[in-house]
């Protein structure tokens, strides 16, 4: 025999669970990661498949603002000399710069947004941002702070040739304390690179999202993501200790407080948080990380209705109390999407309307699994849910958070998607998908041949947080597709004094449609706060408010 | 054909998705703590004992699917799960933590098992990924004096109490033959476990499991093998990174390859 016979079952071993689940979770981790991280992770593709339309024809309604000077010879030397090396610019302005090259930063990952940008600029440090800026401002030059391109509402994407301020190359952990769990580090870090460092060390970043192997923590700050564990470690109003950020006229904000209490004067920092690179831009944070949970416990079950979902709901707080950490809602139009680009295997035998993801995170497994037991059992007793499947195993975990992670990638699969992120009462949470897809129906734009725009609406979300993703999955934008959900989708939640952005923000989606959610004198005292740190409007201009 | 009477025995191991960790002792991994799951390649037994019975591949039927563990009170909740995916009934035999088994000490006990389930069959993984020592099944069939068919990748049935066991081979397939009762082991591409459903683990809970002792089987746990030291890998030499062509071609220049 030869010796890679021999070989075999350490190389088998080592590709076991890929080879073993391949079917089930499409994004296998590659197996060096064998670390407990409860939800698969996944690299974005930054280019298009297919060249998204200009932002500028999409809404040609804006127009350049004036005020801002044009990009010349002379910035970009400015610029050049300051950054000191080639590769922290990307520079289309004085050399040729291919189409290929620029696009992962002119365009996002639903092909939704495209700008015209010139040129980025890849700051190292925290004084370079403040160089940077300083000479922006002083120079009217419009800046659009750009972290890992995943942001959902254009917010990362330049309208004109406002020029990219990009924190990739800010990716240091400045600092750990192992006692506290407070993390300090710059906004470039990757998400799931903060996650690894602290898994090391026994701690969990207290963020998680789909897209955790592309974003950074400094988007994630500036978006005040929610993620699929709000509902265990709170928003990030409440984890971030400090910020350190850039006014444009160069002002470093040295906020980076590492102290969980801290009652003098105005919390400045809560403006960053969610500020969607308007005011200032991130350049480190500083966040209070709690301990990895070294039990954690994953069940996907089936319903027969919304209302069971809920009563579910209501058993998992019940039962689950304080090791409940994830609790996620997919209807079926969301997971047979999922099944048919993955083609993987389902999870349950039966099919049902409605599926949940329960999590729970603890310290102790055997408390832990008498809890969820217990709760399961209920649940099948009372006839709550009709079928479900406990993880026995990490790489069961996995395929079962990936079956709940991979639907934004898989309902992109045909082309593009319309998304609503937003805030709803729970009892009427899921009413919004259903007629939602009833007028679409109406209208007759949805079908499975090519002609029809959309192929199909699907609702799922971050039920524990009352926070549904209302999805048009469709194979072109279309403005007949635009009509009927727009402003339809918007007053429907005003209505039920819902939030028209719970989690992505407003960036240029939603900037037109803030008024749904927020008072006339709210509105006027953020444009207050806007002008006071921004006068010139140079940061991340056409968005927001 | 007879009735088939399977018997599966199932490991409880570190989970395969947990990075393990030498003790300060380097007498062994640590397991305190730590996440333990089945042994991945018996869960590949336990799904094709009772896929023979649900797609009734075997001419003869199947009576009896018993799964069999060796080890701390844990160990029962991998029978559970098995007994969750379809097996009848389960047989935990008692070990200390920390009193590990060697192979032949594991062979012995379940010729026991056989001769006490009154078993025909045999499925094992063909290794547990804890020691990898993949000797069991070998040493089984040895002490049976029954036919041995290992890493199987499909299992068929055929009337006269014959078994066709394909492997993969270099290059290729292999098919082999033998008559119950014989001892298959595992390999990964034979099937893909299914998830333990809600409804099964509850009938698994009233699922009869026996306690028995080695003693009740008439093995002690002799120890032929004395672990010297366990050692992490040598860590790999991280690459460096360079930010640019330019940084590159200098690095190349500095370790003189350019
Ligand atoms: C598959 C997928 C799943 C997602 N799941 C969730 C989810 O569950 N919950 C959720 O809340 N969101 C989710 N999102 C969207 C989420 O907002 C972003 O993924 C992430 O928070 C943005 O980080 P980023 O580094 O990619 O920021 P970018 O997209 O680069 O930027 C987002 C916004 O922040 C600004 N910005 C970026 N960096 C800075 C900085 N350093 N200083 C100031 N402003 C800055 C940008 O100008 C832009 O307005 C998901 C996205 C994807 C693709």
């Amino acid at each position: 025999m030869s010796c890679s016979s021999r070989l075999t079952p350490v190389l088998r071993r080592t590709i076991a669970p890929c080879l073993l689940r391949s079917a089930n979770a499409s994004n296998c981790v590659p197996c060096a990661a064998r670390r407990i991280s409860s939800t698969a992770t996944r690299r974005l593709r930054t280019s298009p498949r297919r060249c998204a339309k200009f932002t500028t024809d999409t809404y040609p309604e804006i127009k350049r603002d004036p005020r801002f000077a044009q990009i010349t010879k002379e910035h970009v030397a400015f610029f050049r000399e300051l950054l000191g090396k080639d590769s922290a610019l990307v520079d289309g302005v004085t050399a040729d710069v291919s189409l290929e090259d620029m696009e992962p930063y002119n365009g996002d990952w639903m092909r939704k947004y495209r700008g015209h940008c010139k040129l980025v600029l890849k700051p190292g440090s925290t004084e370079e941002v403040s160089k940077i800026l300083k000479y922006c401002n002083d120079n009217m030059l419009a800046v659009v702070p750009q972290g890992g391109n995943t942001g959902l509402v254009g917010g990362s994407i330049p309208v004109f040739d406002e020029i990219v301020v990009n924190t990739s190359r800010m990716n240091k952990i400045r600092f750990f304390d192992e006692v506290s769990g407070v993390l300090v580090a710059d906004a470039g870090v990757i998400l799931e690179v903060a996650d690894q460092f602290l898994a090391e060390k026994g701690y969990i970043f207290p963020l998680d999202l789909g897209a955790k192997g592309s974003c950074h923590i400094g988007g994630n700050v500036a978006t005040n993501a929610g993620g699929l564990r709000l509902l265990r470690y709170g928003s990030l109003h409440g984890t971030v200790l400090g910020i350190e950020a850039v006014l444009p006229d160069g002002t470093i904000v040295d906020d980076l407080g590492r102290l969980r209490k801290n009652n003098t004067g105005y919390d400045l920092k809560q403006l960053f948080i969610g500020g969607e690179g308007t005011i200032g831009m991130i350049t480190a944070v500083s966040i209070h990380c709690p301990q990895r949970p070294k039990a954690v416990n994953v069940a996907y079950l089936g319903a027969e209705s919304y209302e069971q979902l809920q009563q579910a709901f209501r058993e998992a707080k019940n039962h689950l109390s304080e090791i409940l950490s994830a609790f996620e809602m997919m209807d079926s139009y969301s997971q047979d999407l999922v099944y048919k680009v993955r083609q993987n295997k389902r999870l349950l035998e039966g099919e049902y309307p409605f599926y949940c993801l329960i999590e729970t995170s603890g310290s102790n497994p055997t408390h832990d699994s008498e809890k969820l037991e217990a709760f399961l059992d209920q649940l099948m007793t009372e006839g709550i849910v009709s079928d479900g499947v406990v993880a026995q195993d990490e790489t069961q975990i996995k395929s079962m958070w990936a079956q709940r992670e991979g639907v934004p990638e898989c309902l992109g699969h045909w082309g593009g998607v319309y998304k609503y992120d937003v805030s709803i009462p729970l009892s009427d949470l899921y009413r919004l998908v259903d007629e939602t897809r009833e007028r679409i129906e109406k209208a007759g734009l949805k079908g499975d041949t090519d002609e029809f725009p959309v192929v199909e609406v699907a609702g799922y979300g971050h039920m524990g947080d009352s926070n549904l993703h209302l999805n048009v999955a469709v194979r072109r934008y279309d403005k007949r597709v635009e009509e009927v959900l727009e402003p339809f989708v918007y007053e429907w939640i005003s209505k039920v004094n819902g939030s028209i952005s719970a989690e992505h923000g407003l960036g240029i989606a939603k900037k037109n449609y803030i008024g749904f959610s927020r008072s006339e004198t709210m509105i006027n005292l953020m444009k207050q706060i806007k002008a006071l740190y921004d006068p010139n409007g140079i940061m991340n201009p056409y968005k927001y408010l | 054909m007879s009735a088939l009477r399977i018997l599966v025995p199932v490991k409880r191991v570190i989970d395969y998705a947990v990075k393990p960790r030498v003790n300060k002792a380097q007498t062994g991994v640590e397991t305190a703590g730590v996440k333990h799951s089945m042994n991945p390649f018996d869960e590949l037994s336990v799904e094709e004992s009772v896929r023979i019975r649900e797609k009734k591949s075997a001419p003869g039927g199947v009576e009896d699917i018993c799964v069999i563990s060796a080890g701390p009170p844990k160990a029962a909740d991998v029978l559970r799960t098995a007994m969750a995916m379809g097996a009848d009934r389960a047989v935990h035999v008692d070990v200390k933590e920390g009193e590990d088994l060697e192979p032949l000490t594991v062979a012995k006990l379940l010729r026991a098992a056989v001769e006490r389930e009154k078993s025909n069959l045999v499925i094992l993984g063909k290794q547990s990924i804890d020691d990898d020592a993949a000797q069991t099944g070998q040493m089984l069939a040895g002490l049976l004096g029954w036919p041995q068919a290992t890493q199987a990748s499909q299992v068929r049935f055929e009337d006269g109490n014959r078994v066709l066991v394909t492997k993969e081979v270099d290059g290729g397939v292999e098919t082999v033959a033998a008559k119950l009762p014989m001892v298959i082991t595992t390999d990964l591409r034979l099937n893909e476990p299914r998830y333990a459903s809600l409804p099964n683990i509850m009938k698994a809970k009233k699922k009869p499991l026996v306690k028995l002792s080695l003693s009740d089987l008439g093995v002690a746990n002799e120890r032929r093998l004395k672990v010297v030291k366990v050692t992490e890998p040598t860590p790999r030499q991280g690459g460096g990174k360079v930010e640019d062509v330019d940084g590159l071609i200098s690095k190349l220049k500095e370790l003189g390859a350019l």
